[in-house]
């Protein structure tokens, strides 16, 4: 379709980049910032239809059976031939498995997360791979377990501390794919080399030995690429030389790692405005037409809509819909006041309409009221159409980490080569509270879990006693918590490490240890009713506290006001406070987020009654939210409860799903655009952290439920992230009708 | 009075009754002379239909008006209306002054009819003025006499209801003359004050084309009239009737097909106006 410019960087303005490994200085010196509207773009091509459509044939029997296809191979960056849709139609090539929807198997991470998700689908294991991850090679999993404290062991079978990443692929950690695009194999691994060369030189201690074998695997991981991408006829040992090229080269380094980790989120980084350059320099020289763009991005965008991991049950109930969290970062200004919006990032967001709403690539907007009013506009019109984007504070983000960071999984922000972290999951802090209040007992076993105390004494609840309790039992959970991730880390590194993820890294990036919280609207209100209500515990006759008579009123969290906004800030950085006490693996940097994703049900089924009213079992809200139906005066005042939780304790982010009914954002759809764009420069301008923007009539999700044939492509933004409507589970969906519809006045 | 004053209502449509019960006749009189006082149905934060970008909405309690369609009747009587001190009300306003300006919204009083008690919404849209907000008035404007002409720049924007152009039609549907209304829509006008003109089709009772031009020939002679919404008739409101206990005469009456608002919206294009 095209020819390549004459060298791979002619054109190009020179800078840093040219000596060292220095994507960020490419972009600042070549990116060509763009400010028009969205009326440039191009329609689907036929070719990309055709494929799209073959793939949805696909995609219908997939849901059918749970899984298309199951390899029987271990998975490895070359372990799989190379595998095509339709070979002679695909622009960008490459599969995780040699067909596509085809799900690899990777043990390293757990071989019995894979025989679990084997028995679900009804596939047999092979007998020799069982056999060589439980006699010959150690799992993860395994070797977690073997490390784990009996504390850590009865708070996660307890369930006050969920998800964590021992017996799965941590994920959230991106590598840098542009650099090779922009650099080629064969010059990665020679700074890679030298990196290495240089520790020669340092005595060999418990670290430099680990960097050193560290480095060697990612020497190794980097030829494995070049290997792979060869077996599709492409030399990426030498830099991409057009835009078409640099697109692919940038696939096989994400193909790597999605061949390698099945990590809970594999996300992409920061590439439509690295991308643009290579697209401005073939426009320019009329090597590319607009459509001819627009299908490559179109064609690179399917590929990332099929990535597939093989995942349990157990998994998809925690978090359900299948996600990849192929999150692309897309916008933002850059530290010297430009913008660095670009026609590729227009690009991204119209595939949404070239190939219908989905869920993946998780196109996440890095937000500023500073951007472009057609980018702005623009997005708010996605946002409206598609409900499949979502929007997190640029300004906050930029001014912590710098211009050049992308969102890892839902809400957590990092430079992108530069920074990776631990992943931890969360800890449910509502039924922490239970535990202060019962003694370190848990409310629903009965088992004592956390430190013995007497439990709460009299007739009534009393603010500042359980305020006591609440923080010892903190002082507890941050310490078991810090435990756990420390021993699942040290083996993550040492038997499931992400060979090629950590190749596309500088050396010694930073590295930030991510804890997080669940139900934190739900304790901010049990809180607030001590406080100003009347509360009465009722126990069992083994003097359990199993429930709550709550008289009064009480102020309830996403109102706007500070009488519980406070205590919600409290608990966040109180928690985190807490967290920071314990040293972490590898002098990690401590952070948190306020983020559930669908796990809010799974978190509220194993919590019993509350001081708030909220019933055993009952779905907790989802991320940062205020409990349904208790916010009361509206959007604005829900928003701006949320916006008060400190960034600086919550820098791995702070989650908002706002579900408005069409009908509320105006009665024409250019009223629409227009108060949703203003709606994202208030919050954004404010300290709002993140929101999910889902508009959409409860109506047709009601539907959905009766008849999901109908909504095959239905899409809705849960905390973090977006999910196919019809492929949650039943009670999700409810959940999910349950949630606040902020409808018309 | 309780010291917790609480405004909760998710929505304009949940019905609210009593809530000023406890504050006697006398305490009311006191608080329509003085304004320090405002009688509140709810607010809301959020709304994009109550005037220009994202606002505040206040109902405010009491209504002279007895329309046939009003989703609101439980407004009606000032009484079931929360009694809210203008400090505390002004308090609550000033949390929310940087994002309505980011929105390009404001404070919209609504109702009710917030002119039962104008010394109150004269008092709040002060407040908000200084505070750098921008007002709206949502009212039927048969109390427009109420107010002073220095008063009426007191609302940036007035949001007017026309309920119909004909006198014995207009007074049929809510059981009050036509004539205060269209007396102060061209006092606003004299005055050049900025207004929204709000007409509510209602299929059986408010849907007559030749009535509906007769108020867009009027609209386009005022020469302020900077847009006009037609609101479709719904059925939201319906349970409170039922509730209240009140005899409801539209309760079989079905919202309008989208191409009859339509039509009478292309009526007042056609009169040089904007109309949604």
């Amino acid at each position: 379709m095209t020819t390549v410019q004459s060298t791979p960087w002619a054109a190009f303005r020179p800078g840093l980049w040219q000596n060292e490994i220095d994507v960020r200085d490419f972009i600042q010196q070549n990116i060509e910032p763009y400010d028009g509207d969205d009326s440039f773009l191009a329609p689907a091509t036929d070719r990309t239809k055709m494929l799209w459509d073959r793939l949805n044939q696909l995609f219908l029997k997939e849901r059918e059976q749970g899984v298309l296809d199951i390899s029987p191979i271990p998975s490895s960056i070359t372990a799989h031939g190379p595998g095509y849709i339709d070979k002679d139609n695909e622009i960008i090539v490459g599969l995780q498995t040699e067909a596509p929807l085809k799900r690899a198997i990777m043990p390293n991470g757990g071989l019995r997360m894979v025989l679990n998700a084997l028995k679900a689908y009804g596939y047999e294991p092979d007998p020799h791979v069982a056999e060589a991850f439980t006699k010959y090679r150690k799992t993860h999993n395994d070797a977690v377990f073997d490390a784990y404290t009996a504390d850590i062991r009865r708070c996660r079978s307890s369930h006050i501390l969920t998800g964590l990443p021992d017996a799965y692929g941590r994920g959230r950690i991106i590598g840098d794919y542009r650099r090779v695009a922009l650099y080629g194999v064969a010059r990665l691994i020679e700074i890679k080399k030298r990196e290495k060369d240089a520790l020669d030189a340092e005595m060999s201690t418990d670290s430099i030995i680990r960097d050193r074998e560290e480095l060697a695997e990612q020497i190794r991981a980097l030829g494995e690429l070049a290997q792979m991408a060869s077996s599709y006829g492409f030399d990426i040992t030498v830099p991409a030389a057009n835009a078409r090229q640099a697109v692919q080269w940038l696939y096989f380094g994400y193909l790597a790692a999605v061949k390698e980790q099945n990590g809970a989120a594999m996300s992409l980084g920061r590439t439509s405005s690295f991308l643009d350059i290579y697209f401005q320099r073939d426009l320019a020289a009329g090597l590319l037409t607009e459509s001819q763009a627009q299908e490559i991005i179109d064609d690179f965008v399917i590929k990332l809509r099929i990535v597939r991991f093989l995942r349990s049950p157990e998994y998809d109930e925690l978090f359900a819909g299948d996600p990849t969290w192929v999150t692309e970062s897309i916008g933002g200004m850059g530290d010297d006041g430009r913008p660095l919006v670009t026609r590729t990032s227009f690009r991204f967001l119209q595939t949404l309409y070239n190939l219908g709403p989905a869920p993946e690539p998780n196109l996440t907007i890095w937000y500023s009221p500073r951007l472009p009013e057609g980018f702005r506009r623009f997005t708010a019109k996605v946002a409206i159409d598609t409900s499949s984007i979502q929007f997190e504070n640029d300004e906050i983000m930029r001014r912590s980490w710098g211009d050049d960071g992308a969102i890892a999984c839902c809400v957590s922000p990092m430079l992108v080569g530069k920074q990776m972290q631990f992943f931890g999951a969360r800890a449910n802090i509502a039924k922490l509270l239970l535990y202060a209040i019962n003694g370190g007992r848990d409310e629903v076993s009965g088992k004592q879990i956390g430190p013995r105390e007497q439990p709460a004494q009299g007739e009534v609840l009393i603010f500042d006693d359980v305020i006591a309790r609440f923080e010892r039992m903190m002082d507890w959970l941050a310490g078991v918590y810090v435990n756990a991730m420390n021993v699942i880390h040290y083996m993550h590194d040492k038997y499931a490490y992400e060979r090629v993820e950590m190749a596309l890294h500088d050396y010694a990036p930073l590295r930030t240890m991510a804890f997080g919280m669940a139900g934190l609207s739900v304790a901010a209100d049990s809180l607030s009713a001590i406080r100003h209500a009347k509360v009465t515990p009722v126990r069992n006759e083994s003097g359990l506290i199993t429930d709550y008579i709550t008289e009064g009123e009480y102020p309830q969290f996403g109102n706007n006001d500070n009488q519980v906004d406070q205590l919600a800030t409290w608990i966040v950085s109180t928690f985190m406070k807490k967290l920071r006490k314990y040293p972490t693996y590898r002098n990690a940097l401590h952070t948190q987020s306020v983020l559930t994703i669908t796990s809010n049900v799974v978190y509220g089924k194993a919590t019993g009654n509350t001081p708030d009213g909220r019933r055993l079992g009952e779905p907790f809200a989802p991320g940062a939210n205020p409990m349904y139906g208790r916010e009361k005066h509206g959007l604005h005042a829900s928003a701006a409860s949320v916006a008060k939780i400190p960034y600086r304790d919550a820098a791995d982010g702070i989650s908002l799903t706002a579900t408005l009914v069409p009908q509320s954002l105006g009665r024409v759809s250019e009223d629409r655009i227009e108060n949703l764009t203003s709606i994202l420069d208030a919050f954004f301008s404010a300290t709002g952290y993140h929101m999910n923007v889902n508009v959409l009539n409860r109506e047709t999700l009601l539907d959905a439920m009766e008849h999901p044939e109908n909504y095959p492509h239905l899409t809705i933004r849960v905390s973090g992230y977006a999910v196919n409507f019809v492929r949650l589970t039943r009670e999700q969906q409810l959940d999910v009708i349950r949630r606040t519809f902020h409808s018309a006045g | 009075m309780s010291q917790r004053v609480n405004l909760e209502a998710p929505t304009p449509y949940e019905l609210r009754t009593g809530q000023g019960i406890h504050v006697s006749e006398q305490e009311v009189q006191a608080a329509l002379v003085s304004g320090d006082l405002g009688f509140f149905h709810s607010f809301t934060t959020g709304s994009t239909l109550d005037g220009p970008g994202v606002r505040i909405v206040a109902w405010l309690t009491g209504c002279q008006f007895k329309c046939l369609y009003c989703h609101n009747p439980d407004t009606w009587k000032m009484t079931n209306g929360i009694p809210v001190p203008l400090a505390r009300a002004v308090s609550e306003l000033r949390k929310y002054r940087h994002g309505l300006n980011a929105m390009r919204g404001g404070l919209t009083i609504s109702g009710g009819e917030p002119l039962m008690q104008h010394k109150f919404v004269c008092r709040l849209f002060e407040a908000a003025k200084q505070l750098g907000i921008h007002t709206a008035l949502d009212t039927n404007g048969a109390l427009g006499h109420r107010l002073t002409d220095e008063q009426l720049r007191l609302a940036d924007l007035v949001l007017l209801d026309i309920k119909s152009w004909t006198p014995e039609r207009h007074q049929r549907l809510v059981s009050a003359p036509v004539e205060p209304v269209l007396d102060f829509a061209r006092r606003l006008a004299a005055a050049s004050r900025p207004m929204w003109l709000r007409y509510v089709f209602v299929p059986g009772h408010s849907d007559d084309y030749d009535d509906i031009a007769r108020i867009a020939e009027f609209a386009r002679s005022l020469g302020s009239v900077q847009r006009v919404d037609v609101l479709p008739f719904h059925q939201m409101g319906g349970f409170k009737w039922k509730e209240l206990g009140m005899a409801y005469a539209l309760a079989n009456v079905e919202p309008p097909h989208p191409s009859a608002t339509e039509r009478a919206c292309q009526i007042f294009r056609a009169a040089g106006l904007k109309a949604l």
